[in-house]
């Protein structure tokens, strides 16, 4: 076997090809993005479980995430704590989630909690609020937003608790005719967009770090 | 024992089943006395585990440990019971049903191992769940499968993990070998998916060109080239004298004029000769053939890729009741990795919902609509002068280029006058219909689709006009080739003196063929214009790209240093990617393709090049020289409407070549069909002479004109007919629609139904509340091993059944631990079920999440019973 087999051992790396959907080859790449990171903190041996975890300040400036909006709910979702701060496992896990083959349901109860900003389960008119909010930058005055967070209740609500559940959310969002669609087939061809292209993306350019692949989550 | 079996179902089993089943336990000891010890150490081993994990909250583990500790209890038990065989620790006894359940079991667990990885889980559980399922599917795996079964089992598991891994490799590799994915999606991270849209399309178009090219080269241009007569054989296949001299000038080579005008590029190098080669290959046929198939593989392919989206934007629901929650839930473009493409999808959200917001207000009012609807009518209006203008234009140009073309000495710019005011139109018109379109007003999504229109209209008048003009010129020639038929006649007669008179033009001239007088060849003269249309059109295309784009980005980066106002916010600032424009000039490159081809079959391997250097070209410069769009462009929603155009222009370039095929007579001393009186007649010759005689006979029958209306009609009647119902499911469907917003009406104002089941939304539960259905089933398991002795397979069988049905009867059984069974079992068996809807819709609060339909498992309104 290759050098870079002592980073985990069989065993650890058939585990996360169980519990992700990534191929042994992405797990070890995506092992190397995770290092990349901090080369310092994150020691090159896996086999004993360190606990590493790295702060959020880190993950939120990876270009998969530097440009979205809700990188810091995302980190936190993801983070053991709650913090932002992400082991290896949570990073494994955050990429798993956003890759394109995770199925749709998967997608729509994490897409929840991202959007649950006060994490009571339930998305409530502020969570909607700092949502318009950060997707305009505060560019929409009060009155707007405040339209605008009455309508998304008024449209998704089913059970007019003035708050929108899990079920009211996913509800909704199966039904959007954009949601995830790019990630499942391309306009004109019956291509199913690769994972593998990405990656191989990924070790290509690891010094050029730009645009956000596999993120392929809740499109347009 | 019957009675037995009675009580152990309906009354607490746990104190009375304990003592019958010491003694019952004896008997099967023995015999599966391996097994259970077997059994047994895997069961201590597993204990180790649980304790350690006991933090764990979630509902898989729980009831694993509950499970566990379950055992473990009773283990105790028993061994208390049985303490003087307390040598033997384990008196679990392995029979049917218990394999049967530890199958079941098993299978459960590879279940879950299986799907994991969809388990909105943290890593650390989904480790350690994923660690204790393993641990069991071994340890039971080798327990249950025994001797070959055994082996049979394990080989068939490795086959199944040997035929995932292959289908994973597969897809890897399936997906690496489409062309060009990694650009695409770079494109696309950088300007959104609405740009990537367009190569997407680019390269659809690529694919189907290549079929093209294959079908054309492989059955014409190949055989014609390997096996028909060489260059220089006979006239059609020579130069003339008269242009030898210049046949080889670069000039001369550009206009398509010369030696490759004389070659197997067009239609006038073919030979008439029915049979060519060794392999007799019947070339004039195949080249007919292949001519319609080009046209019947490309309307296939586009309905079909029309009927797929078709299908996909059914298949997802166009309601609009969530504009506004799916503008705030997917609007982000997760796969935005560039801050301005993030700043401009910022700014396109904000305006979306800005429109939203005034769409929702002036939805009813509408002031000032006189001034609107005369804004719109001028626009319009100057639309269709500058439309009629362009087709003025052009066919003024066509007109003088005949002139042209008559004359001797004409420069560059007078032969190429047409491509030059063609592409010049197609260059500065967009940019005119889009200010003019600004007047309008419309909504921008409207709008686009209206500038669309006209653009295509332009196009498309255009081509016509173009299309026009050359069949005039096309009818000239037709007149001159009379003359030039009687003057070849006469000067080959001149030639053949002494010869034997029989002035038929077959018979091979010793004449050199470069001397022999000819005919003007309307179809090579069809083919050359096409393909200098094609070939301009690419220059022009490509140089735009340079200079409107190259040239101007850098211009404005670089000068942008020394001038006096702002160069990149200001004025020039970067081009933005034309994706409609490109699009429409890739459909109308298209239609001259599928014209072209016909007349010059060398035409798909020039287009095929084209779209390959596009590629790469446009790649490039949209990488380099563009910015991202300040409105989105939705693509996905204009597909068809891409596609639909592409099917007209097919059609419309169908026409053409379908009347020239069917109506006018092919030259007479060129290309494959010379000699015969109109194209098609290649058809009647081949049934005529090379298949039986009532083939000809059926033939005749089937193209008579009494049978081919009724076929035309039937067809119309079938359209009609299929027309009909599926404009009555569509009313079904939006039937079907009412009623179901009537019902979300409906459930909005009763506001107290929660009941649904959604396997993610059981999980969340799971993991804020222990849940009490799978809580029960260990238990069961448990009864079931206490009954288990004196009991058959099929009894056992249908208990289970009925347990997994959930009746209140195998519920009440199941829940051991619940306080009061008696009660439970007195109750009618369908009271348990109707219970929560009877009277009180709400007889006490629920704790939260727990739903009133789950709870099935407890007893949980004991007052309904008494």
């Amino acid at each position: 076997m290759g050098n870079k087999q002592t980073i985990f051992t069989q065993a650890q790396l058939d585990a996360y090809q169980d519990c992700t959907f990534f191929t042994r080859k992405e797990i070890l790449r995506l092992f190397d993005r995770y290092r990349d990171l901090a080369p310092q903190l994150v020691p090159l041996d896996y086999t004993g479980k360190p606990a590493v975890t790295l702060p959020y300040e880190l993950i939120g400036s990876m270009p998969e995430l530097k440009d979205n909006p809700f990188r810091q709910r995302i980190a936190e979702v993801f983070s053991e704590n709650g913090d932002g701060n992400m082991t290896l496992d949570d990073f494994l896990d955050m990429f798993s989630v956003l890759s394109e083959m995770a199925p749709r349901d998967l997608k729509a109860y994490y897409a929840f909690k991202i959007y649950d900003f006060n994490n009571d389960d339930y998305i409530c008119k502020s969570d909607l609020e700092k949502t318009v909010n950060k997707l305009t930058r505060n560019e929409l005055t009060a009155e707007e937003v405040n339209l605008v967070c009455d309508k998304v209740i008024y449209e998704a609500d089913v059970d007019n608790d003035g708050k929108l559940s899990l079920e009211d959310f996913q509800h909704m969002i199966i039904r959007a005719p954009d949601f995830l669609s790019p990630c499942r087939s391309s306009p004109f061809s019956d291509t199913v967009s690769s994972r593998g292209a990405h990656l191989q993306d990924w070790a290509n350019r690891s010094s050029k770090k730009c645009g956000a692949f596999l993120m392929c989550f809740l499109n347009l | 024992q019957e009675k037995d079996k009675e009580e152990d179902e309906s009354k607490e089993e746990d104190s009375c089943s304990q003592q019958n089943r010491a003694p019952r336990k004896k008997n099967y000891q023995r015999s599966d006395e391996k097994k259970a010890e077997e059994e047994g150490g895997q069961q201590r081993d597993k204990k180790a585990p649980t304790k350690e994990q006991k933090e764990s909250e979630n509902k898989e583990r729980k009831t694993n440990k509950k499970e566990k500790e379950g055992e473990n209890k009773q283990k105790q038990d028993r061994k208390n019971s049985t303490s003087a065989s307390s040598n033997s620790s384990d008196e679990e006894s392995l029979s049917e049903e218990e394999l049967e359940m530890l199958m079941e079991e098993v299978e459960q667990k590879k279940k879950l191992i299986s799907t994991m990885r969809n388990k909105p889980w943290r890593m650390v559980k989904k480790l350690s769940v994923l660690r204790e399922a393993q641990a069991f599917v071994e340890k039971f795996e080798g327990a249950l499968g025994k001797g070959k079964g055994k082996k049979l089992y394990a080989y068939k598991m490795m086959m199944a993990k040997k035929w995932v891994k292959f289908k994973r490799d597969f897809d890897n590799f399936k997906t690496q070998c489409i062309p060009w994915e990694m650009k695409i999606k770079e494109v696309e991270s950088h300007f959104g998916s609405s740009v990537a849209s367009y190569f997407i399309f680019l390269r659809w178009m690529y694919g189907v060109n290549l079929v093209l090219f294959g079908l054309i080269f492989g059955l014409v241009i190949i055989p014609e080239v390997l096996m028909g007569m060489p260059y220089g054989s006979m006239p059609r296949k020579t130069v003339p004298r008269a242009e030898q001299a210049t046949a080889m000038d670069f000039s001369v080579l550009w206009d398509f004029e010369g030696y490759i005008k004389y070659s197997a590029l067009f239609y006038g190098y073919y030979n008439n000769q029915r049979t060519i080669g060794w392999l007799k290959y019947r070339l004039p046929m195949a080249y007919f053939m292949v001519g319609i198939s080009v046209f019947g593989y490309s309307l296939m392919v586009v309905i079909r890729s029309m009927a797929r989206n078709a299908n996909e934007s059914t298949a997802d629901g166009d309601d609009d009741n969530f504009i506004f929650s799916w503008k705030m839930f997917t609007s982000w473009d997760y796969l935005i990795g560039n801050p301005e493409t993030a700043d401009n999808k910022f700014a396109s959200i904000t305006t979306s919902f800005k429109e939203s917001i005034v769409d929702e207000q002036e939805s009813n009012k509408d002031e000032n609509i006189h001034l609107r609807r005369f804004l719109r009518v001028l626009a319009n209006v100057l639309i269709i002068c500058c439309l009629c203008g362009s087709g003025y234009l052009i066919y003024f140009v066509v007109k003088r280029s005949q002139t042209f073309s008559k004359m001797q000495n004409v420069g560059w710019y007078e032969r190429n006058e047409v491509e030059i005011v063609m592409s010049l139109l197609g260059m500065f018109c967009p940019p005119l219909f889009e200010t003019i379109a600004a007047l309008e007003n419309y909504h921008p999504r409207i709008g686009l689709k209206w500038q669309l229109g006209r653009i295509f209209a332009l196009f498309l008048g255009n081509l016509y006009t173009f299309l026009l003009a050359l069949m005039d010129d096309v009818n000239e020639k037709l007149a001159e080739e009379d003359v030039v038929k009687n003057i070849t006649r006469w000067t080959l007669l001149g030639h053949h003196n002494s010869s034997v008179e029989n002035g038929s033009i077959a018979t091979p001239p010793p004449l050199d063929p470069a001397d022999v007088p000819r005919g003007p060849c309307w179809e090579t003269t069809v083919g050359i214009e096409f393909v200098r249309l094609t070939v301009s059109d690419i220059l022009v295309t490509f140089i735009t790209i340079l200079v409107g784009d190259f040239i101007r980005a850098c211009f404005v980066r670089f000068v942008n240093y020394c001038w006096c106002w702002d160069l990149e916010a200001g004025f020039p600032s970067y081009a933005e990617f034309d994706i409609s424009g490109n699009v429409l000039g890739l459909v109308f490159n298209q239609g001259m393709i599928w014209m072209g081809s016909f007349y010059a079959p060398g035409l798909v391997g020039i287009n095929v090049l084209r779209l390959l250097t596009s590629m790469y070209f446009q790649c490039w410069a949209v990488m380099s020289s563009n910015v991202p769009h300040a409105r989105v462009f939705k693509a996905s929603k204009s597909n068809n409407f891409y596609m639909g155009l592409l099917l007209l222009i097919l059609f419309l370039s169908l026409l053409p070549v379908a009347y020239t095929i069917m109506s006018l007579p092919p030259s007479f001393d060129c290309g494959p069909f010379s000699g015969k009186k109109r194209m098609y007649e290649v058809i009647q010759e081949t049934i005529e002479l090379d298949f039986p005689l009532f083939v000809a006979k059926i033939f005749s029958y089937v193209a008579n004109p009494g049978l081919i209306i009724p076929a035309i009609l039937l067809m119309v009647l079938a359209i009609y007919y299929l027309n009909a119902v599926s404009e009555a499911y569509q009313r079904a469907n939006a039937e079907l629609k009412k009623k179901m917003q009537m019902q979300r009406e409906e459930e909005k104002n009763k506001r107290n139904n929660k009941a649904s089941t959604n396997p993610m939304l059981e999980d969340l539960e799971d993991l804020l509340t222990p849940s009490t259905k799978s809580e029960s089933q260990p238990k069961q398991a448990e009864v079931k091993k206490t009954e288990s002795s004196n009991r058959s397979s099929p009894v056992g069988k249908q208990g289970k059944a009925a347990a997994a049905g959930g009746s209140p009867m195998s519920g009440g059984r199941g829940a051991a631990f619940a306080p009061p069974p008696h009660v439970f079992v007195t109750q009618p068996p369908t009271l348990g079920v109707r219970a929560p809807y009877l009277g009180q819709p709400r007889p006490r609060g629920f704790p939260p999440g727990l739903v009133p339909g789950r709870g099935r498992g407890r007893p949980f309104y004991p007052h309904y019973a008494s």
